[in-house]
């Protein structure tokens, strides 16, 4: 199951992440998970939230430049090693991982999140399923 | 300052009386208005004002001419302000464009010869020796700097060691190795080698260059100062452009109250660059240049954009010819950026070519040490932005990719979001040059 995430272009000067970090909570929007990619210049924000269409919208209105991508989220034992299974998965499956990050702790079940951007999310959403291991919906959010 | 330097004059003709000199740009004018009588340009002007040779009674009838300007060249690429049977073409050399290609210029023999004497003429008076020898650091190719001022060495008999492009060390290691007296370049390159020997640990003042003629770029008096602190010597400046001639347009004598237009080679004009009537000495103007003596590439009128002012008074050294001030700004928006001429709208034209930017941009130019920095800010579409850092490098290196290939220089490329660069109401402010408040050249567009 794929989820949508929100990606934020960023200037690299002061206060710069604060603009789309108090648009969404101006609007009452809960970030799920977030990762900043920073280059010397510049940075690309990204996250995911429960709604993504409302983000988005209050994202633009408040000036923002946002990309909406595919992204897929997968749920991992949360211990040492958890990881590695989904890890090899990929591997096998000979995805190149274009980016990951981690969502907020505290998920039910001693369970971790972690989100993947891949090229093709499609392939890896199957080189999942026949592992066994499945995907967070957006319901599951 | 250790190198004592003595007035002298290269050529009886930098001293002819005004009404001697007059009189040789009148004579002169009339051949050159003869000898373009059949460039298609001129001549089709020439039919619908009734010019003729016979026009021209005094060097103020210059006016009854018509302007010649960068986009009249670029019509009639390449050749079609040629005044000479092609096959007395000897050289040919070029200068930037607006839309990536050059525009070229063409000398006959006999225009050679006289290039090289002009050079002659501003490197003697400005100290240049025979037993001296010289440290080329302009690049030898389509730009007239390196070619022009090697003629002109030669014709005074001094040696030269044709360092041209290289790295900055290089240059370096030859200077201390073969100790030259003369450093020729842009002015802002002697200031870095004079940095980056002291990084590397060398005194400049050690080196044995006691004199430099610099030109290419627009330059301040601070400069001058700091060159010949950091390198104890004489700094002299030289100007001119590949349309007039190249460098030998005009050039110091030693008492640097402005530089001595060749006159008896170009009739030089001052004029609002608006009204396109001539300003009086003392007063801004853009510069407007006559050949007097070219037989291949003869332009009348061109206007050089470059705003400058005259002064008709008597120099001390005894030349008897107009000077110039610094070339202290531009009638229109052209950059000299490390010596290359860059216009806005070239890296408009590189920023059209790739997709997803918007046209929206910003050029900052600023000189932290002592040579040009280049940044374009560019503002980036929604189109374009990607969550991937890949896709986004991608883009930045396809910006500076178009950007070298259409300007040759590279510049530092920033992307920023939408909207975040001024729109104005009116004409776009494309370029904020922050060399100019810090080199006193700001100029109010005349």
């Amino acid at each position: 199951m794929k989820l949508k995430q929100l990606s934020v272009f960023l200037e690299n000067r002061p206060g710069q992440v604060k603009v789309p970090c108090k648009a969404l909570a101006d609007a009452g929007v809960n970030i799920l998970a977030m990762s900043l990619a920073d280059t010397e210049q510049f940075g690309i924000l990204r996250f995911i939230v429960k709604d993504p269409a409302k983000a988005r919208d209050v994202l633009a209105k408040a000036g923002c430049v946002v990309k909406e991508t595919e992204v897929l989220a997968v749920e991992v034992d949360d211990r040492p090693g958890g990881l590695l299974r989904l890890l090899e998965v990929f591997e096998k499956a000979n995805m190149t991982i274009e980016y990951m990050y981690a969502f907020n702790a505290n998920r039910p079940g001693g369970k971790a999140a972690l989100a993947f951007r891949f090229d093709d999310p499609e392939i890896a959403v199957k080189a999942l399923q026949g592992a066994g291991i499945n995907a967070i919906a957006p319901i599951e959010l | 300052m250790s190198a004592k330097i003595e007035n002298r004059i290269w050529d009886k003709d930098e001293t002819l009386c005004r009404a001697d000199l007059e009189r040789l740009q009148v004579q002169r004018l009339r051949e050159t208005v003869q000898r373009v009588a059949q460039v298609p340009f001129y001549k089709q002007k020439f039919a619908e004002t009734g010019i003729t040779p016979d026009s021209i009674k005094s060097a103020a009838d210059v006016r009854k001419l018509p302007f010649t300007t960068k986009a009249d060249l670029r019509e009639h690429y390449p050749w079609g302000f040629l005044a000479c049977d092609p096959k007395q073409v000897k050289r040919i050399h070029g200068s930037s464009g607006t839309t990536g290609k050059p525009t070229f210029v063409a000398y006959t023999k006999n225009d050679r010869d006289m290039w090289a004497n002009l050079c002659a003429r501003f490197l003697v008076s400005g100290g240049l020796r025979e037993d001296h020898l010289c440290h080329m650091a302009f690049s030898y190719g389509l730009f007239t700097g390196g070619f022009g001022l090697h003629y002109g060495i030669e014709k005074v008999g001094a040696a030269i060691c044709p360092a041209a492009g290289g790295n900055t060390p290089r240059h370096i290691l030859l200077i201390q190795d073969l100790k030259p007296d003369v450093l020729i370049g842009t002015p802002s390159y002697a200031l870095h080698i004079a940095e980056v020997a002291r990084q590397q640990g060398v005194d400049p003042r050690s080196m044995s260059l006691r004199f430099g003629h610099f030109g290419g770029e627009p330059w301040t008096e601070e400069m001058r100062t700091k060159i010949e602190a950091d390198f104890d010597m004489h700094a002299f400046n030289n100007y001119g452009l590949s349309e007039v001639i190249g460098p030998g347009v005009s050039g110091d004598c030693i008492f640097r109250t402005g530089m001595h237009i060749q006159e008896d080679h170009f009739l030089v004009e001052c004029i609002n660059p608006n009204t396109l009537e001539p300003v009086l000495d003392g007063q801004r103007g853009e510069l407007v240049f006559t050949a007097l003596t070219k037989e291949a590439f003869p332009l009348l009128r061109y206007r050089t954009r470059d705003i400058a002012v005259l002064d008709h008074g008597k120099c001390e050294c005894g030349r008897t010819t107009c000077r110039m001030s610094r070339v202290i700004g531009r009638s229109d928006d052209m950059l000299i950026i490390r010596g290359v001429n860059v216009f806005p709208s070239q890296v408009e034209e590189a920023l059209l070519r790739v997709d997803g930017v918007a046209p929206h941009y910003l050029i900052e130019v600023s000189r932290p040490g002592t040579m040009d920095e280049i940044v374009v800010k560019v503002e980036i579409s929604p189109q374009a932005f990607s969550d991937k850092m890949r896709q986004m490098q991608e883009l930045k290196r396809r910006i500076d990719h178009e950007i070298h290939s259409i300007t040759g220089i590279r510049m530092g490329i920033e992307l920023v979001e939408p909207q975040t660069i001024e729109r104005s109401m009116g004409k776009a402010v494309r370029v904020v040059d922050h060399r100019k408040t810090q080199a006193g050249l700001s100029m109010p567009k005349p």
